[in-house]
Protein backbone atom coordinates (compact mmCIF):
# COMPACT_ATOMS: atom_id res chain seq x y z
CA UNK A 1 0.00 0.00 0.00
CA UNK A 2 1.46 3.32 -0.30
CA UNK A 3 1.21 5.86 2.01
CA UNK A 4 1.81 9.59 1.59
CA UNK A 5 2.72 11.46 4.68
CA UNK A 6 2.81 15.61 5.08
CA UNK A 7 7.03 15.85 5.80
CA UNK A 8 8.94 18.64 6.56
CA UNK A 9 12.31 17.15 4.88
CA UNK A 10 12.88 14.57 2.10
CA UNK A 11 13.54 11.18 3.18
CA UNK A 12 12.25 9.36 6.07
CA UNK A 13 14.21 10.42 8.91
CA UNK A 14 12.54 14.16 8.78
CA UNK A 15 9.27 15.06 11.08
CA UNK A 16 6.04 15.30 9.87
CA UNK A 17 4.69 18.87 8.75
CA UNK A 18 1.31 19.14 10.50
CA UNK A 19 0.22 21.23 7.64
CA UNK A 20 -0.96 19.44 4.70
CA UNK A 21 -1.43 21.89 2.13
CA UNK A 22 1.62 24.08 2.62
CA UNK A 23 4.51 21.17 3.87
CA UNK A 24 7.26 21.15 1.76
CA UNK A 25 7.60 17.91 0.72
CA UNK A 26 5.01 14.72 0.51
CA UNK A 27 7.18 11.39 1.36
CA UNK A 28 5.69 8.48 -0.12
CA UNK A 29 6.18 5.50 1.49
CA UNK A 30 5.05 1.68 -0.30
CA UNK A 31 4.40 0.25 3.41
CA UNK A 32 5.57 -3.68 2.24
CA UNK A 33 9.11 -2.57 1.13
CA UNK A 34 9.48 0.50 2.99
CA UNK A 35 10.59 2.26 0.10
CA UNK A 36 10.23 5.35 -0.01
CA UNK A 37 10.28 8.66 -2.98
CA UNK A 38 9.57 12.54 -1.69
CA UNK A 39 8.00 14.76 -3.87
CA UNK A 40 8.09 18.34 -3.19
CA UNK A 41 4.97 20.04 -2.45
CA UNK A 42 4.22 22.89 -5.33
CA UNK A 43 1.20 23.78 -3.70
CA UNK A 44 3.46 25.11 -0.32
CA UNK A 45 3.64 28.60 -2.33
CA UNK A 46 0.10 28.87 -3.69
CA UNK A 47 -1.70 31.86 -3.77
CA UNK A 48 -4.95 30.10 -2.92
CA UNK A 49 -6.34 26.22 -3.25
CA UNK A 50 -3.25 25.28 -1.88
CA UNK A 51 -5.31 22.25 -0.16
CA UNK A 52 -6.61 21.09 -3.36
CA UNK A 53 -3.57 21.74 -5.23
CA UNK A 54 -1.72 19.48 -3.05
CA UNK A 55 -4.53 17.00 -2.91
CA UNK A 56 -4.05 16.63 -6.51
CA UNK A 57 -0.45 15.57 -6.00
CA UNK A 58 -1.48 12.88 -3.99
CA UNK A 59 -4.19 11.94 -6.23
CA UNK A 60 -1.95 11.77 -9.51
CA UNK A 61 0.43 10.07 -7.28
CA UNK A 62 -1.90 7.10 -6.67
CA UNK A 63 -2.03 7.15 -2.79
CA UNK A 64 -4.42 5.38 -1.04
CA UNK A 65 -3.35 6.64 2.29
CA UNK A 66 -2.45 10.23 3.62
CA UNK A 67 -1.36 11.01 7.31
CA UNK A 68 -0.60 14.49 8.25
CA UNK A 69 -1.38 16.87 11.09
CA UNK A 70 -4.42 18.97 10.02
CA UNK A 71 -6.25 19.19 6.86
CA UNK A 72 -9.33 22.03 5.91
CA UNK A 73 -12.14 21.62 4.58
CA UNK A 74 -11.24 21.87 0.81
CA UNK A 75 -8.74 19.51 0.94
CA UNK A 76 -10.95 17.33 3.08
CA UNK A 77 -13.73 16.92 0.14
CA UNK A 78 -10.97 17.17 -2.62
CA UNK A 79 -9.08 13.87 -0.75
CA UNK A 80 -12.71 12.22 0.40
CA UNK A 81 -13.52 12.91 -3.87
CA UNK A 82 -10.42 10.25 -4.61
CA UNK A 83 -11.52 8.12 -1.75
CA UNK A 84 -8.16 8.59 -0.18
CA UNK A 85 -8.00 7.66 3.73
CA UNK A 86 -6.76 10.44 5.38
CA UNK A 87 -5.43 10.62 8.99
CA UNK A 88 -4.74 13.80 10.94
CA UNK A 89 -3.36 14.59 14.21
CA UNK A 90 0.13 12.80 13.04
CA UNK A 91 3.50 14.07 14.62
CA UNK A 92 7.25 12.53 14.90
CA UNK A 93 9.30 11.20 12.54
CA UNK A 94 8.04 10.12 9.01
CA UNK A 95 9.31 6.50 9.30
CA UNK A 96 7.62 6.53 13.11
CA UNK A 97 4.42 7.13 11.98
CA UNK A 98 4.73 4.92 8.71
CA UNK A 99 5.43 2.40 11.91
CA UNK A 100 2.35 2.90 13.80
CA UNK A 101 -0.36 3.25 10.84
CA UNK A 102 1.28 -0.45 10.12
CA UNK A 103 0.16 -1.64 14.02
CA UNK A 104 -2.34 0.19 13.48
CA UNK A 105 -2.64 2.88 15.84
CA UNK A 106 -3.67 5.17 14.09
CA UNK A 107 -7.10 5.72 13.06
CA UNK A 108 -9.11 7.66 10.09
CA UNK A 109 -10.63 11.21 10.59
CA UNK A 110 -13.88 11.86 9.33
CA UNK A 111 -14.31 15.33 8.76
CA UNK A 112 -11.65 18.36 8.57
CA UNK A 113 -9.60 19.29 11.33
CA UNK A 114 -9.13 22.94 10.95
CA UNK A 115 -10.59 25.81 8.75
CA UNK A 116 -9.54 27.29 5.67
CA UNK A 117 -6.06 29.04 5.30
CA UNK A 118 -4.76 27.67 8.04
CA UNK A 119 -1.20 26.49 7.25
CA UNK A 120 -0.77 30.26 5.50
CA UNK A 121 0.62 31.57 8.85
CA UNK A 122 -0.30 35.24 10.81
CA UNK A 123 -0.49 37.95 8.07
CA UNK A 124 -1.03 35.73 5.18
CA UNK A 125 -4.48 36.64 3.95
CA UNK A 126 -5.84 39.36 2.86
CA UNK A 127 -6.04 41.68 5.43
CA UNK A 128 -8.79 43.78 5.08
CA UNK A 129 -10.70 45.66 7.49
CA UNK A 130 -8.14 45.47 10.05
CA UNK A 131 -7.97 48.14 12.75
CA UNK A 132 -11.05 49.89 11.18
CA UNK A 133 -13.01 51.05 13.92
CA UNK B 1 -12.01 62.56 -15.07
CA UNK B 2 -11.66 59.95 -12.59
CA UNK B 3 -10.62 60.11 -9.19
CA UNK B 4 -10.80 57.23 -6.70
CA UNK B 5 -10.56 57.37 -2.91
CA UNK B 6 -8.46 55.02 -1.25
CA UNK B 7 -6.58 54.53 2.12
CA UNK B 8 -5.22 51.18 3.34
CA UNK B 9 -6.53 51.60 6.40
CA UNK B 10 -10.39 51.51 7.43
CA UNK B 11 -12.75 53.50 8.77
CA UNK B 12 -10.16 56.43 8.08
CA UNK B 13 -12.86 58.69 6.34
CA UNK B 14 -12.54 57.41 2.35
CA UNK B 15 -16.59 57.43 2.36
CA UNK B 16 -17.01 61.02 4.17
CA UNK B 17 -14.67 62.56 1.68
CA UNK B 18 -16.17 60.95 -1.65
CA UNK B 19 -19.56 61.50 -0.50
CA UNK B 20 -18.80 65.57 0.48
CA UNK B 21 -16.70 66.26 -2.32
CA UNK B 22 -19.42 64.77 -4.65
CA UNK B 23 -22.17 66.54 -3.12
CA UNK B 24 -19.84 69.99 -3.61
CA UNK B 25 -19.20 69.30 -7.38
CA UNK B 26 -21.40 69.76 -10.08
CA UNK B 27 -22.20 66.74 -12.81
CA UNK B 28 -21.22 63.96 -10.82
CA UNK B 29 -21.11 60.34 -10.72
CA UNK B 30 -20.28 58.56 -7.41
CA UNK B 31 -19.64 54.93 -7.43
CA UNK B 32 -19.58 53.20 -4.23
CA UNK B 33 -16.82 50.36 -4.90
CA UNK B 34 -16.78 48.59 -1.65
CA UNK B 35 -19.31 46.06 -2.82
CA UNK B 36 -19.02 44.26 1.05
CA UNK B 37 -20.08 46.96 2.69
CA UNK B 38 -21.14 49.80 0.64
CA UNK B 39 -21.86 52.80 2.72
CA UNK B 40 -22.53 55.67 0.36
CA UNK B 41 -26.21 54.85 -0.54
CA UNK B 42 -26.77 55.35 4.00
CA UNK B 43 -25.14 58.67 3.95
CA UNK B 44 -26.95 59.50 0.71
CA UNK B 45 -30.87 57.85 0.20
CA UNK B 46 -30.47 57.46 -3.46
CA UNK B 47 -33.71 56.70 -4.97
CA UNK B 48 -32.98 53.56 -6.81
CA UNK B 49 -34.36 53.57 -10.76
CA UNK B 50 -32.35 50.61 -11.67
CA UNK B 51 -31.00 46.99 -10.11
CA UNK B 52 -30.01 44.37 -11.52
CA UNK B 53 -27.88 40.63 -10.71
CA UNK B 54 -24.45 40.19 -11.24
CA UNK B 55 -23.42 37.09 -12.51
CA UNK B 56 -19.82 35.09 -13.31
CA UNK B 57 -19.45 31.95 -15.31
CA UNK B 58 -18.25 28.94 -13.70
CA UNK B 59 -17.13 25.53 -15.16
CA UNK B 60 -19.78 22.72 -15.26
CA UNK B 61 -18.24 19.29 -16.00
CA UNK B 62 -20.28 17.09 -18.13
CA UNK B 63 -18.95 13.55 -16.45
CA UNK B 64 -20.57 11.62 -19.51
CA UNK B 65 -17.69 13.46 -21.66
CA UNK B 66 -14.92 13.92 -19.33
CA UNK B 67 -11.77 11.22 -19.53
CA UNK B 68 -10.07 12.60 -16.49
CA UNK B 69 -7.13 13.94 -18.35
CA UNK B 70 -6.62 16.83 -15.57
CA UNK B 71 -5.75 19.32 -18.31
CA UNK B 72 -8.28 21.96 -16.39
CA UNK B 73 -7.22 21.33 -13.61
CA UNK B 74 -3.48 21.73 -14.40
CA UNK B 75 -3.91 24.82 -16.10
CA UNK B 76 -6.45 26.14 -13.33
CA UNK B 77 -4.13 28.92 -11.90
CA UNK B 78 -6.46 28.92 -8.72
CA UNK B 79 -6.50 25.33 -8.09
CA UNK B 80 -10.37 25.41 -8.50
CA UNK B 81 -10.56 21.86 -10.36
CA UNK B 82 -9.29 18.72 -8.69
CA UNK B 83 -9.39 15.78 -11.33
CA UNK B 84 -9.31 12.36 -9.60
CA UNK B 85 -9.62 8.82 -11.88
CA UNK B 86 -12.93 9.13 -10.93
CA UNK B 87 -14.35 12.31 -10.40
CA UNK B 88 -13.67 16.38 -11.29
CA UNK B 89 -14.45 18.54 -8.07
CA UNK B 90 -14.85 22.23 -8.83
CA UNK B 91 -14.54 24.72 -5.90
CA UNK B 92 -16.57 27.53 -6.93
CA UNK B 93 -15.28 29.61 -4.52
CA UNK B 94 -11.74 29.85 -5.97
CA UNK B 95 -12.77 30.03 -9.63
CA UNK B 96 -11.70 33.80 -11.53
CA UNK B 97 -14.00 33.01 -14.39
CA UNK B 98 -11.35 32.90 -16.83
CA UNK B 99 -13.35 30.41 -19.02
CA UNK B 100 -9.37 28.59 -19.14
CA UNK B 101 -10.57 25.33 -18.88
CA UNK B 102 -12.95 24.98 -20.90
CA UNK B 103 -11.07 26.37 -23.98
CA UNK B 104 -8.35 23.89 -22.49
CA UNK B 105 -10.62 20.46 -22.24
CA UNK B 106 -10.09 18.38 -25.43
CA UNK B 107 -12.99 16.26 -24.98
CA UNK B 108 -15.33 19.72 -24.77
CA UNK B 109 -16.98 18.49 -21.30
CA UNK B 110 -16.44 21.54 -19.70
CA UNK B 111 -19.84 24.36 -20.44
CA UNK B 112 -20.02 27.65 -18.02
CA UNK B 113 -23.05 28.43 -15.75
CA UNK B 114 -23.67 31.39 -14.60
CA UNK B 115 -23.52 31.96 -10.86
CA UNK B 116 -25.21 34.59 -9.36
CA UNK B 117 -22.85 36.52 -7.21
CA UNK B 118 -24.17 39.95 -5.97
CA UNK B 119 -26.27 43.15 -7.32
CA UNK B 120 -25.73 46.52 -9.17
CA UNK B 121 -28.10 49.18 -8.15
CA UNK B 122 -28.08 52.89 -10.03
CA UNK B 123 -30.17 55.70 -8.81
CA UNK B 124 -29.49 59.05 -8.22
CA UNK B 125 -30.10 62.07 -5.09
CA UNK B 126 -30.99 65.63 -6.85
CA UNK B 127 -28.36 65.34 -9.24
CA UNK B 128 -25.74 63.42 -8.12
CA UNK B 129 -25.62 60.22 -9.59
CA UNK B 130 -24.94 57.00 -7.42
CA UNK B 131 -24.40 53.67 -8.61
CA UNK B 132 -23.03 50.69 -6.08
CA UNK B 133 -22.60 46.63 -5.90
CA UNK B 134 -24.06 44.47 -2.93
CA UNK B 135 -21.83 41.20 -2.59
CA UNK B 136 -24.12 38.37 -1.26
CA UNK B 137 -23.83 37.21 2.02
CA UNK B 138 -20.90 34.14 1.49
CA UNK B 139 -19.79 34.87 -1.79
CA UNK B 140 -16.05 35.73 -1.83
CA UNK B 141 -15.53 37.12 -5.03
CA UNK B 142 -15.94 41.29 -4.70
CA UNK B 143 -13.78 41.85 -8.16
CA UNK B 144 -16.58 40.73 -11.05
CA UNK B 145 -19.02 43.13 -9.00
CA UNK B 146 -17.03 45.88 -8.43
CA UNK B 147 -15.91 45.62 -12.32
CA UNK B 148 -20.12 45.80 -13.19
CA UNK B 149 -20.22 49.06 -10.90
CA UNK B 150 -17.31 50.66 -12.82
CA UNK B 151 -18.66 49.65 -16.06
CA UNK B 152 -21.27 52.65 -15.15
CA UNK B 153 -18.76 55.15 -15.57
CA UNK B 154 -19.28 58.13 -18.08
CA UNK B 155 -16.01 59.40 -18.75
CA UNK B 156 -17.11 62.70 -19.89
CA UNK B 157 -18.41 63.26 -16.09
CA UNK B 158 -16.15 63.56 -13.14
CA UNK B 159 -16.37 59.86 -11.34
CA UNK B 160 -15.68 59.31 -7.71
CA UNK B 161 -14.12 55.85 -6.82
CA UNK B 162 -15.26 55.39 -3.29
CA UNK B 163 -13.01 51.78 -2.52
CA UNK B 164 -12.55 49.74 -0.18
CA UNK B 165 -9.76 49.34 2.06
CA UNK B 166 -6.87 47.86 2.52
CA UNK B 167 -4.31 47.11 -0.89
CA UNK B 168 -6.08 43.04 -2.58
CA UNK B 169 -7.24 42.73 -5.11
CA UNK B 170 -10.73 44.91 -4.59
CA UNK B 171 -8.59 47.88 -4.40
CA UNK B 172 -6.98 47.39 -7.07
CA UNK B 173 -9.53 46.84 -9.21
CA UNK B 174 -11.51 50.32 -8.18
CA UNK B 175 -8.27 52.13 -8.25
CA UNK B 176 -7.59 50.56 -11.63
CA UNK B 177 -7.66 53.14 -14.55
CA UNK B 178 -8.07 56.41 -11.95
CA UNK B 179 -6.52 59.78 -13.25
CA UNK B 180 -5.98 60.54 -9.54
CA UNK B 181 -5.80 58.85 -6.04
CA UNK B 182 -7.27 60.46 -2.64
CA UNK B 183 -5.59 58.69 0.61
CA UNK B 184 -7.54 58.88 3.62
CA UNK B 185 -5.16 58.45 6.38
CA UNK B 186 -5.28 59.55 10.06
CA UNK B 187 -2.31 60.74 11.70
CA UNK B 188 -2.21 57.72 13.91
CA UNK B 189 0.37 54.75 13.73
CA UNK B 190 -1.98 52.31 12.17
CA UNK B 191 -2.97 55.11 9.93
CA UNK B 192 0.52 55.76 9.04
CA UNK B 193 1.28 51.83 8.52
CA UNK B 194 -1.47 51.02 5.73
CA UNK B 195 -0.84 54.19 4.34
CA UNK B 196 2.45 53.30 3.74
CA UNK B 197 1.47 50.35 1.76
CA UNK B 198 -0.58 51.99 -0.09
CA UNK B 199 1.76 54.37 -1.42
CA UNK B 200 3.71 51.50 -2.58
CA UNK B 201 0.76 50.19 -4.53
CA UNK B 202 0.01 53.46 -6.05
CA UNK B 203 3.45 54.14 -7.12
CA UNK B 204 3.72 50.38 -8.75
CA UNK B 205 0.79 51.25 -10.26
CA UNK B 206 1.77 54.50 -11.16
CA UNK B 207 -1.39 56.14 -10.44
CA UNK B 208 -0.74 60.29 -9.13
CA UNK B 209 -1.94 60.64 -5.45
CA UNK B 210 -2.58 62.93 -2.69
CA UNK B 211 -3.16 62.56 0.97
CA UNK B 212 -6.11 63.69 2.82
CA UNK B 213 -5.92 63.66 6.97
CA UNK B 214 -8.72 63.06 8.31
CA UNK B 215 -9.22 63.69 12.65
CA UNK B 216 -6.73 65.75 12.17
CA UNK B 217 -4.92 67.19 15.86
CA UNK B 218 -5.57 63.29 17.26
CA UNK B 219 -2.59 61.12 17.32
CA UNK B 220 1.12 62.13 16.53
CA UNK B 221 2.82 64.08 13.89
CA UNK B 222 4.40 60.78 11.81
CA UNK B 223 1.89 61.05 8.90
CA UNK B 224 3.13 64.53 8.08
CA UNK B 225 6.71 63.79 8.85
CA UNK B 226 6.20 60.66 5.87
CA UNK B 227 4.63 63.09 3.47
CA UNK B 228 7.12 65.56 3.25
CA UNK B 229 10.26 63.10 3.15
CA UNK B 230 8.03 61.40 0.46
CA UNK B 231 7.24 64.76 -1.34
CA UNK B 232 3.46 63.34 -1.21
CA UNK B 233 1.16 66.79 -1.18
CA UNK B 234 -1.25 66.55 1.84
CA UNK B 235 -4.14 68.02 0.17
CA UNK B 236 -6.70 68.86 2.95
CA UNK B 237 -6.98 68.21 6.80
CA UNK B 238 -10.41 67.88 8.22
CA UNK B 239 -10.11 68.29 12.24
CA UNK B 240 -11.02 66.08 15.10
CA UNK B 241 -14.39 67.76 15.53
CA UNK B 242 -17.47 66.90 17.50
CA UNK B 243 -19.72 68.33 15.32
CA UNK B 244 -18.47 66.42 12.52
CA UNK B 245 -19.13 62.90 14.21
CA UNK B 246 -22.42 63.96 15.25
CA UNK B 247 -23.45 64.52 11.73
CA UNK B 248 -21.84 61.27 10.83
CA UNK B 249 -23.18 59.54 13.65
CA UNK B 250 -26.85 60.41 12.08
CA UNK B 251 -26.03 60.09 8.75
CA UNK B 252 -25.81 63.55 7.06
CA UNK B 253 -22.83 64.67 5.27
CA UNK B 254 -21.56 67.22 7.45
CA UNK B 255 -20.52 69.77 4.26
CA UNK B 256 -24.58 69.69 3.84
CA UNK B 257 -24.82 71.74 7.39
CA UNK B 258 -20.88 73.02 7.41
CA UNK B 259 -21.37 74.84 3.90
CA UNK B 260 -17.90 76.39 4.37
CA UNK B 261 -16.39 72.93 3.31
CA UNK B 262 -18.48 72.92 0.09
CA UNK B 263 -15.49 75.04 -1.31
CA UNK B 264 -12.56 73.32 0.67
CA UNK B 265 -13.84 70.04 -1.24
CA UNK B 266 -14.02 71.72 -4.47
CA UNK B 267 -9.97 73.22 -3.56
CA UNK B 268 -9.35 69.91 -2.97
CA UNK B 269 -10.84 68.17 -6.18
CA UNK B 270 -9.03 71.18 -8.45
CA UNK B 271 -5.64 70.37 -6.88
CA UNK B 272 -6.00 66.71 -7.51
CA UNK B 273 -7.37 67.54 -11.01
CA UNK B 274 -3.86 69.69 -10.96
CA UNK B 275 -1.98 67.16 -9.94
CA UNK B 276 -3.54 64.66 -12.40
CA UNK B 277 -2.40 66.84 -15.48
CA UNK B 278 -5.89 67.19 -16.47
Amino acid sequence: MKIGVSSSGNNMEALVDPRFGRCPYFVLVDSESMQFEAVPNLAAASGSGAGIQAAQTITSKQVQVLITGNVGPNAFRALSAAEITVITGASGKVREVIEKYKKGLLSETREPTVRGHFGMGAGRGHGRRRGQQ
Amino acid sequence: MILSIASGKGGTGKTTVAVNMALSLKDVQLLDCDVEEPNVHLLLHPNINEEKSVYVSTPQVDEELCDHCGKCGEFCQYNAILVSSEKVLVFLELCHSCGGCVIVCPGKAISEEQHRIGTLKCGSTGDLEVVYGELDVGEPMAVPVIREVKRRIESDKTVILDSPPGTSCPVIETVKGSDFCVLVTEPTPFGLHDLRITVQVLEDMEIPFGVVVNRAGLGDKKVYEYCEEKNIPILLEIPYRRKIAELYSKGIPFSSEMPEWKEKFQTLFDEARKLAGK
